[in-house]
């Protein structure tokens, strides 16, 4: 049987297993005083029954169809001739590709060796998936076998179920957890990968980037220098500037949309807002630097100044109109949400709507407020494309908006975009960066929920 | 099964009687407040009917009803709450004063500074508890530096009875309060204020007979000064503090005397079926 009419057979399966268990449940228990004197309701007993078998039968396929081609791998290897054997271990993989190619095709080879391979990579293959098939199915039917036979009005199927479903959830969020861990662990092996070649000291307080290195030793290059200040301070100019924009104009629209304005006008604006998220960032992009660079180097010319035709005023400008909808939909829904009571309780004191929205209603919608300023926030931090667009890729260091600067996220798709050598400093800079970014939007996140928690102690 | 129930009710005679008109004394010499020819929608549905009643300066007004008659409505009128409901719509001649509260030259705001409410549930703003109860004197400016605040608190806490449970506590949030507690300190930061009538819904609905006695007391040494209207279904309540007595039904005013006449001889069937207990 193949693997996907294994999972539709035992999910059936399961499905009947459940209809047993709930009737079994009912044939066992009497009846006294109208009531049935089961522990748990019937279908506890069916879902109980499902779960118990259901699980370790999916888990062990699951388990075995992941490492099902590993193993028989192995095994074909083990039976082939010494001297092929005897390859470097890329060779030999490479020779296995081979392998599986004529298995999968079903052509024969001219290649003895890899023919007789092919055929005991089959055979294998056929058998693995043969005992996979009979082991579940025992298993599952042993079990439900077991399970069923265990009811009986006493048994506490609820609890049963209950704690299974705990351990799921639990399961499900520590899915999302080792995600993280694995991402931060492979980025933290290459960043070390980096510092190997570059001291730490130099890529966090050094001032000048320039990541040209030789790659090969005749060839004439820059001899590379990664201080990452600029890049960091490029990011934080671009993303201040951003939030600048969009924290005001967001909280005032979500505040004019959910006190102001009618019910209708609402329902037609938010949808509007929030096309502005849903445009892809290149559009952005080109807006930046055809509309708003011009416009701002004119303007700027105008009243005397020199700005570069790149600058961190026009991607930051654009990325705050980009970000306003993370800030007025997110504010909006939870300004909304502050119950009409309490607004009731300010304008029978005697109070006026403004002062009514400043002073209970924005501090009691805080919290959601700061949500939504951080999502744009971090939002901000990790845009890459209106920066190349608009800001230049020159890693200058200046706090002046006016000028071109670059952030992590340009540098990051710069140094690995292209043909690129994947253990010279120049690569692995990336994962320092990545790395630094990590660690910056970790910080901006843990201090806002500080501040969050200290302002709702005051609040709530 | 609720549904039936109240159905039911509905259908016994006793709840059938005609109402024509307001029988009793509703208007009085020497008024805060006139209201006439009152009558509230919400939406296409009506909610009070014709209703015209005085209220006294400095006496204390009791409403009572059955739950669901519109007394709730009605008093949310007197400061105009209810134009904070977009389907509530409100007619009739409102005169504190003398004045018209509905003109359309009168700030509501203005006006509820001067008649402020006790709402039904409690709804203590999420501030500190101190925040609470200064949050009104801070609007209009009452007081001029921190001592008079602290003193205004500390005073108004002290007149609502809450003061001695939460001394220590003054600046954890309002919120954390029982549900007893919030309702005195939503009174505590209505009377902060200073208004010169003071409307209250069911203020001691969720309170023990202790701290029930001392609003009731509260209410007494107020109506030396103030003008009280309060909703209430405590007969005894109403015949403790009140010196008139208003019966809503169905959204009619059905009769309006003095509080002694009204539980010891109503004169209308409706009032007197009510305070005997046979449906309510
Ligand atoms: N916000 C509202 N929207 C729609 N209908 C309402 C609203 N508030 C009250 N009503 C209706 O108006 C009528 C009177 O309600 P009201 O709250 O004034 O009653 P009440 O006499 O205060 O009752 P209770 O003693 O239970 O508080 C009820 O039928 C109610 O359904
Ligand atoms: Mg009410």
């Amino acid at each position: 049987m193949q693997t996907h009419i294994i999972i539709i057979t035992l999910l059936a399966l399961l499905a009947f297993s459940y209809f047993t268990g709930r009737k079994r449940s009912i044939a066992t228990a009497s009846l006294s005083k109208g009531r049935y004197n089961l522990h748990s309701r019937p279908q506890y007993y069916g879902m109980m029954v499902v779960l118990w078998a259901g699980l370790p039968a999916l888990l062990i396929l699951f388990l075995w169809t992941a490492f099902d081609s590993t193993v028989v791998s192995a095994l074909t290897v083990s039976q082939l001739p010494e001297d092929v054997q005897a390859l470097s271990e890329g060779k030999l993989s490479l020779f296995m590709n081979e392998v599986k190619n004529i298995v999968d095709s079903g052509n024969v080879s001219d290649d003895t060796n890899k023919q007789i391979a092919a055929e005991h990579y089959k055979r294998l293959s056929e058998i693995s998936l043969l005992a996979k098939t009979v082991v579940v199915f025992v298993i599952a039917v042993l079990i439900i076998l077991v399970a069923l036979r265990s009811i009986k009005p006493t048994l506490q199927a609820r609890n049963h179920v209950e704690r299974v479903m705990t351990w799921l959830m639990i399961a499900c969020a520590s899915i999302a957890i080792l995600t993280t861990v694995g991402i931060v662990f492979s980025v933290i092996f290459e960043a070390i990968q980096f510092f190997k070649a570059v001291p730490v000291t130099e890529f966090l307080f050094g001032t000048h980037w320039s990541p040209q290195t030789a790659i090969r030793a005749d060839q004439v290059g820059g001899s590379g220098s990664f201080g990452a200040i600029p890049l960091f301070v490029g990011t934080l100019l671009i993303s201040l500037i951003a939030l600048t924009i969009a924290v005001p104009l967001g909280l005032m629209s979500a505040i004019y949309l959910s006190e102001y304005a009618s019910a209708r006008f609402r329902a037609f604006a938010k949808p509007m807002l929030e096309i502005l998220a849903g445009i892809p960032t290149v559009v952005y992009g080109f807006f930046a630097a055809l509309t708003v660079a011009p416009f701002i180097r004119s303007f700027g010319e105008s009243i005397g100044l020199e700005p570069s035709s790149e600058s961190a005023l026009a991607a930051g400008i654009v990325m705050g109109v980009m970000i306003i909808p993370f800030v007025s939909s997110l504010s909006d829904d939870v300004i909304s949400a502050v119950p009409q009571a309490m607004r009731d309780g300010s304008y029978g004191m005697g109070a006026t709507k403004s002062e009514t929205i400043t002073q209970v209603v924005i501090p009691a919608a805080l919290p959601g407020i700061v949500g939504g300023v951080l999502l744009a926030a971090s939002r901000a931090i990790g845009e890459t494309m209106i920066v190349v667009m608009a800001a230049g890729l020159a890693a200058n260091l200046t706090v002046n908006p006016l000028e071109a600067v670059t952030t992590v996220t340009v540098q990051i798709v710069t140094l690995l975009t292209g043909d690129q050598e994947f253990d010279s400093p120049k690569t692995l800079a990336a994962f320092a960066l990545g790395l630094g970014l990590f660690m910056v939007t970790l910080i901006l996140n843990i201090i806002s929920l500080h501040v969050v928690r200290k302002y709702r102690e005051q609040y709530d | 099964m609720t549904e039936a129930m109240t159905h039911n009710i509905e259908n016994r005679d006793e709840f059938n009687v005609e109402i024509n008109g307001t029988v009793g004394k509703p208007l009085i010499d020497d008024p805060k407040f006139t209201t006439r020819n009152v009558d509230v929608h919400y939406g296409d549905k009506q909610a009070i009917f014709g209703v015209d009643l005085d209220v006294g300066k400095n006496e204390v007004l009791a409403m009572i009803g059955p739950s669901g008659c519109g007394k709730s409505t009605y008093l949310r009128c007197l400061n105009r709450m209810n134009d904070t409901i977009p389907i509530c719509k409100v007619t009739g001649d409102f005169k504190l004063d003398g004045e018209d509260i509905y003109a359309k030259n009168q700030d509501p705001v203005l006006l509820r500074s001067r008649v402020g409410i006790v709402f039904q549930k409690p709804n203590p703003f999420p501030k500190s508890i101190y925040d609470n109860v200064a949050y009104g004197a801070r609007l209009h400016g009452l007081t001029s530096n921190r001592a008079e605040l602290d003193d205004l608190v500390e005073k108004s806490l002290i007149r609502a009875g809450l003061f001695k449970e939460v001394k220590d506590d003054l600046h954890k949030p309002g919120t954390g309060l029982s549900g007893g507690q919030q309702q005195r300190l939503c009174i505590a930061r209505t009377i902060a204020v200073d208004p010169e009538v003071i409307l209250m819904d069911e203020p001691t609905s969720a309170l023990d007979p202790i701290a029930t006695a001392l609003i009731e007391e509260l209410m007494i040494e107020l109506s030396g000064k103030y003008t009280i209207a309060i909703v209430t279904h405590s007969m005894q309540q109403a015949a403790r503090v009140s010196s008139r007595t208003a019966y809503f039904h169905m959204g009619k005013l059905v009769e309006v005397n003095d509080t002694d006449s009204v539980f010891t001889n109503p004169e209308h069937q409706l009032t007197e079926n009510y305070i005997t207990g046979r449906f309510g």
